[in-house]
C-alpha cells in the first residue's frame, strides 16, 4: 500500500487486493458484468504493484527466492499442510484416549502427547493407504497395492468434470454455485436415457452422458440468461435454482411413472441397463471407469477451448474487462450466457458420470453427493486454470478415497475431509495470511536486507542535511 | 413515477419537461396470479366444503369454524382478484400510485381461496398453521436480520447458513453442559459471530471474494459440526440434550383469537425477535449508527471522506450480524427441537438470504419475505397431513422461485446497496 498512515486502531487493516475467483492471471476487481457502476473502491486495485522487477536488477537472488517462496505453488502447498496440521487437531482433540490421557496431562504429559500421535498418525496413514498405495496388502500382490490409487482416480472423475465447470465461469467473471442442480437434473436426464431405453452397448452410454450434459448446460443457461438480460446476480439465481432443482427432482422420484422405480415406495429410480453403464478400464478388482477418460478429454478440450479458441478468447476478454470487451464488439450478454451453459454442461458431465458409473443401481435425490459445493474448492485450488483444476480434483478425490477408509480402519469421521478442504480454500484465497503465518515475505515488500540499507542510506542522508 | 427536468430555458419562461413512466410489472404480475387462480378455482374446481377452523382451546371467545362451499368461495374470489387485477391495470395506465392495501388484499384473498380449493371437503387448522408460520418464520427471520445488517454494511453475507449452524451446534453444547439455556444462547451468539469475524477478516483485511468466503465458511461448518457430531455427541448425549426454553404465554394477550397463541405463547427468543425487529429498522434509519451503516455499504469512499473508519466498522457490524443470526441458531436445539442433528438448518440460511433479497434489504420488508416464506412452508405440512392436491415439493419450492423472479426483476425491485461485495481498499 501507500506510504499513508492508516488508522492505528483499526482491528484489520487492509493489505493488497487479492483476487481468488476470477481469472488467474487478472489483477481485476471482480468483473459485475452488466452493471458498469464502477466506483472509486474499484481503481486502486491495479495500484498495487509490485516492485519485484527493480529488486531484481539489484538483488537477482534474493529476488529468485523470494519469487519462488511468495509463488502460487508454494501456497498451494502450505495450505494444504496447514490444514492439515488443522484437521490432525481435531483428529487428536476428538480421539477419545486423547481425552482420557488430558485428565493427568501435567503429570505424565507424555501419556498425552503419544496418544495424540498415534491418533493423528493413524488417521493420516489410512489416509495414505486408502488413497495412494495400500503398503498393508502389498504381498497380495501389485494389483491390491495400487487399488487405492485407482479409487482415487475414481472419486476424483466427477470432481474434475465439475471443477471445470465452476473454473470456466471463474474465468468469465460468473461464480457457479448451481452445480448441484445442474448435476441434479443431468443425473435425472441421464438416468431417464438410461433405464428407459435399449441402444447399442457403446451408444447407450455415450447418448445418456450428451443428454446428461444438455440438461447441465440448460439448468446452467437458465441462470446465464437470467444474468446476462435481466441482470439477475448469477451467485443468487444459482443458489435458488439449486433448490428448485432439488425439490423437482425430488417429485419426480417419487412420483410413479416419472423416475421412480416401479414397485417401489422409496424416491429411487430403477437401475441403469447394463448398456448404460460406463464399463471398467481395467476390471476387477479394479472399479476405475472410462468415465476417468472422459473427465481427462474434457479437461483438455476446456483447455482448448479456454486457450486456444476464439470464444475462449471472448471468454477471458469478458472476465478481464466487460466494458473492454463490449467495446472491441463483443456480444457481452451472449458470452455471459454462453459461459454457463458451458459450465452447465461440465457439471452435467459430472452429473452423468454419477449415474452412469458411480452409482447404477437406481439414484436418488441425493446424487450430486456434495460434489457441486466441492467443485468451487477444486477450481480454487487448481486457480481456474483446467490442468490445475485437474490436479486439485485428483487430491480431493484422494482425500475421498482415503477418508472412507480412515472412517472405517480409524473411526475418524469422513465429515473431517470437508474440513480439511474447506481450510486449504480459506488459506489458499488468502496467500497473506499463509505467507504470515510461515514467515514469509510478502510481496511488493522489500526484504530485510534492501529495507536495511534504505535506511542506512536515510540515516546518512539526514546527516548530511543536519 | 414522473421526473421532472427542468430545461436549460431562461428563468422567466421554465418549462417542466415531463417524462411519464408506466410500470406495467404489477398489473401483469397480478393478471398471471389471477389467471393462476382462475385455472385452480375455477377450472379445475373441487366440490365440497373446507372447513376453516379459527378457534383454538384458550380464547376470549369461541369464533366458530367457518364452512366455504369451495366451488363458489373459487368464483367469488376469482372476480374479486379480477378486479382489482383490473384497478391495477387502470392505476397504471393512469399512472397513479397504489396503496401498500392492494398486494395486502390481493395476497390474503389468494391464499384464503387457494386454501379453500386445496382444503375443500378436508378441516384446515388455521390457528395451528398460524403457530407453525412463526415457528419456522423465526430463524429465518434472525438469519435475514442478519443478512441485512452485514449486506447494508457492504459485506455480503452468503455464510447465515454456516452462522445459524454454528450457532445451533454451540447453543446445544454449550446449554446441556452448563445446563443453562441463557448460557447457551449466548455461547450460540458468539459461535456465530465467530464464524462472521472469519467472513469479515477475509472479506475486509484479504479482500478476498466475499461470496467465496460464505460458501466455503457454510461448507467448513457443516463439516465441523458433522464431524464433532459423530465423534463427540453421539458417544455422549448428555452433551446434546440442553433443557429447553420455556413458554412464556403473555397472560392477555395469549387469548387473542387466532393471533394470540401464536405470537404470545411463545419462548423468550420469540419475544426478543419482536425486539429486535423493530430495533434494527429504527435503527437503521433513524440513528447515526445506521447513517453510518448504510454510507459504507453504499459509498464507502464518501464515508471515508468524511471520517468514518471503514473497514472498522464493517468489521464490528458483521459481527453484530452473526450476533443476530446465533439467536436464530439458538432457536433450533433450545427451542424448537431440543438437539442438534447433522446439518438440521436444512438451508434455511438460503431462505433467509431469499428473505433479505426479496425484502430490498429492508428489516421490516425482509421479515414480511420471511414470514411469507415460513406461511408457504407451514402450509406445505398442513397440506400434507390433510392429502395435498398440490405436490408437497412444489410448495417447497415457492420461496426460491419468488426469489429468482424478483432479482430478474419481475417482482418488486431488487437493488442491492451499492458496495455490497466490493471490498474497501484505503488509498
Amino acid at each position: 500500500m501507500n506510504d499513508q498512515p492508516r488508522d492505528t486502531d483499526d482491528p484489520i487493516e487492509p493489505t493488497e487486493q487479492q483476487r481468488v475467483g476470477g481469472s488467474p492471471d487478472a489483477g481485476q476487481q471482480p468483473a459485475v458484468v452488466h452493471a458498469p457502476e464502477t466506483t472509486e473502491v474499484a481503481a486502486p486495485a491495479t495500484t498495487v504493484a509490485t516492485d519485484d522487477r527493480t529488486v531484481e536488477q539489484e538483488d537477482p537472488w534474493g529476488s529468485a527466492f523470494r519469487r519462488i517462496m511468495g509463488g502460487n505453488l508454494v501456497m498451494a502447498v502450505l495450505a494444504i499442510l496447514t490444514s492439515l496440521v488443522v484437521g490432525g487437531i481435531l483428529i487428536a482433540a476428538t480421539d477419545e484416549r486423547v481425552q482420557a490421557t488430558s485428565g493427568y496431562f501435567f503429570a505424565r504429559p507424555s501419556d498425552m502427547l503419544s496418544a495424540a500421535w498415534e491418533a493423528v498418525a493413524g488417521a493420516y496413514s489410512a489416509l495414505f493407504q486408502g488413497s495412494i498405495l495400500n503398503l498393508a496388502r502389498a504381498d497380495a500382490g501389485f494389483a491390491q497395492l495400487i487399488k487405492p490409487l485407482t479409487d482415487t482416480l475414481n472419486f476424483a472423475t466427477p470432481l474434475i468434470a465439475a471443477g471445470l465447470g465452476v473454473a470456466i465461469a471463474f474465468r468469465v467473471g460468473l461464480f457457479n454455485i448451481g452445480g448441484r442442480g445442474q448435476m441434479l437434473w443431468a443425473a435425472a436426464a441421464a438416468g431417464w436415457v438410461g433405464f428407459s431405453f435399449q441402444l447399442p452397448p457403446v451408444l447407450h452410454v455415450l447418448v445418456a452422458i450428451a443428454v446428461g450434459i444438455v440438461a447441465g448446460a440448460i439448468w446452467g443457461g437458465i441462470a446465464g440468461l437470467l444474468k446476462a438480460y435481466t441482470g439477475a446476480h448469477e451467485v443468487i439465481v444459482t443458489i435458488m435454482l439449486n433448490f428448485v432443482a432439488l425439490w423437482f427432482i425430488t417429485w419426480m422420484l417419487r412420483t410413479p411413472g416419472l423416475l421412480q422405480n416401479p414397485g417401489s415406495n422409496n424416491p429411487i429410480s430403477p437401475a441403469m441397463v447394463e448398456t448404460a453403464v460406463l464399463p471398467p478400464i481395467f476390471g476387477p478388482p479394479f472399479s476405475l471407469h472410462w468415465g476417468f477418460v472422459l473427465s481427462v478429454a474434457a479437461v483438455a478440450f476446456c483447455s482448448w477451448l479456454i486457450n486456444r479458441s476464439s470464444l475462449g478468447f471472448q471468454f477471458r476478454a469478458v472476465g478481464y474487462n466487460p466494458s473492454a470487451a463490449l467495446n472491441a464488439g463483443m456480444d457481452v450478454k451472449r458470452i455471459t450466457m454462453l459461459a454457463m451453459v458451458f459450465a452447465g454442461g461440465f457439471m452435467g458431465l459430472a452429473g452423468a458420470q454419477q449415474v452412469t458409473g458411480t452409482v447404477t443401481t437406481g439414484f436418488t435425490s441425493g446424487i450430486d453427493a456434495g460434489i457441486g459445493f466441492d467443485a468451487i474448492t477444486v477450481a480454487l485450488l487448481g486457480g481456474s486454470t483446467p490442468w490445475g483444476t485437474f490436479f486439485a480434483g485428483l487430491l480431493f478425490g484422494a482425500f475421498k478415497a482415503g477418508g472412507f477408509r480412515m472412517q472405517a480402519a480409524e473411526g475418524v469421521p469422513i465429515d473431517i475431509i470437508l474440513v480439511v478442504q474447506s481450510f486449504i480454500v480459506l488459506f489458499i484465497a488468502a496467500p497473506p495470511l499463509v505467507r504470515a503465518m510461515f514467515g514469509l515475505p510478502q510481496p511488493g515488500t522489500k526484504s530485510r536486507r534492501r529495507r536495511r540499507d534504505e535506511a542506512a542510506l536515510r540515516a546518512m542522508t539526514k546527516g548530511e542535511q543536519a | 413515477m414522473t421526473t421532472q427536468q427542468p430545461t436549460a430555458a431562461p428563468a422567466e419562461t421554465i418549462e417542466l419537461e415531463r417524462a411519464v413512466v408506466r410500470h406495467w410489472k404489477a398489473p401483469i404480475s397480478y393478471a398471471v396470479l389471477t389467471v393462476v387462480a382462475l385455472v385452480l378455482m375455477v377450472l379445475l374446481a373441487r366440490d365440497g366444503d373446507a372447513r376453516l377452523r379459527l378457534a383454538s382451546g384458550s380464547d376470549f371467545f369461541q369464533i366458530p369454524d367457518a364452512l366455504l362451499p369451495a366451488r363458489a368461495t373459487g368464483v367469488v374470489i376469482v372476480v374479486l382478484l379480477a378486479l382489482l387485477t383490473a384497478y391495477a391495470a387502470w392505476a397504471a395506465a393512469t399512472v397513479r400510485r397504489v396503496g401498500v392495501w392492494l398486494p395486502i388484499a390481493f395476497g390474503v384473498l389468494f391464499v384464503l381461496g387457494f386454501l379453500t380449493w386445496a382444503g375443500a371437503g378436508a378441516m384446515i387448522p388455521i390457528a395451528g398453521l398460524l403457530f407453525a408460520t412463526v415457528g419456522l418464520s423465526v430463524p429465518l427471520i434472525f438469519g435475514a436480520m442478519g443478512g441485512v445488517i452485514s449486506e447494508r454494511a457492504g459485506v455480503v453475507n452468503i455464510a447465515i447458513e454456516a452462522q445459524l449452524l454454528g450457532g445451533a451446534f454451540t447453543g446445544a453444547v454449550v446449554g446441556s453442559a452448563t445446563g443453562s439455556t441463557i448460557v447457551g444462547l449466548l455461547a450460540a451468539m458468539v459461535a456465530a459471530v465467530l464464524v462472521s469475524m472469519v467472513l469479515a477478516v477475509f472479506a475486509i483485511r484479504y479482500f478476498v471474494e466475499q461470496v467465496i468466503v460464505g460458501v466455503v465458511l457454510n461448507v467448513l461448518i457443516a463439516g465441523l459440526t458433522n464431524f464433532l457430531y459423530s465423534s463427540l455427541l453421539t458417544d455422549n448425549p448428555a452433551l446434546n440434550s440442553p433443557e429447553r426454553l420455556p413458554k412464556l404465554p403473555i397472560p392477555v394477550l395469549e387469548s387473542i383469537p387466532l393471533l394470540g397463541p401464536a405470537l404470545f405463547k411463545q419462548s423468550i427468543i420469540v419475544y426478543a425477535m419482536y425486539i429486535i425487529v423493530p430495533l434494527i429498522a429504527w435503527g437503521l434509519f433513524k440513528t447515526t449508527w445506521g447513517l453510518r451503516l448504510r454510507a459504507i455499504g453504499e459509498h464507502p469512499l464518501a464515508a471515508d471522506t468524511v471520517g468514518i473508519r471503514v473497514t472498522r466498522l464493517r468489521f464490528w457490524n458483521v459481527s453484530l450480524a452473526g450476533a443476530v443470526a446465533g439467536l436464530g441458531g439458538a432457536y433450533f436445539t433450545l427451542d424448537s427441537n431440543g438437539a442438534f442433528t447433522r446439518e438440521m438448518t436444512a438451508g434455511l440460511g438460503y431462505i433467509a438470504l431469499a428473505a433479505v433479497i426479496f425484502g430490498q434489504w429492508h428489516p421490516i420488508k425482509a421479515t414480511a419475505a420471511a414470514l411469507l416464506f415460513g406461511f408457504a412452508s407451514a402450509l406445505q405440512q398442513t397440506l400434507g397431513a390433510i392429502g395435498s392436491p398440490v405436490p408437497s415439493e412444489f410448495m417447497l419450492m415457492l420461496p426460491y422461485v419468488v426469489t429468482i423472479l424478483a432479482v430478474a426483476g419481475f417482482i418488486g425491485q431488487s437493488r442491492a446497496p451499492a458496495a455490497s461485495g466490493k471490498p474497501y481498499i484505503k488509498q
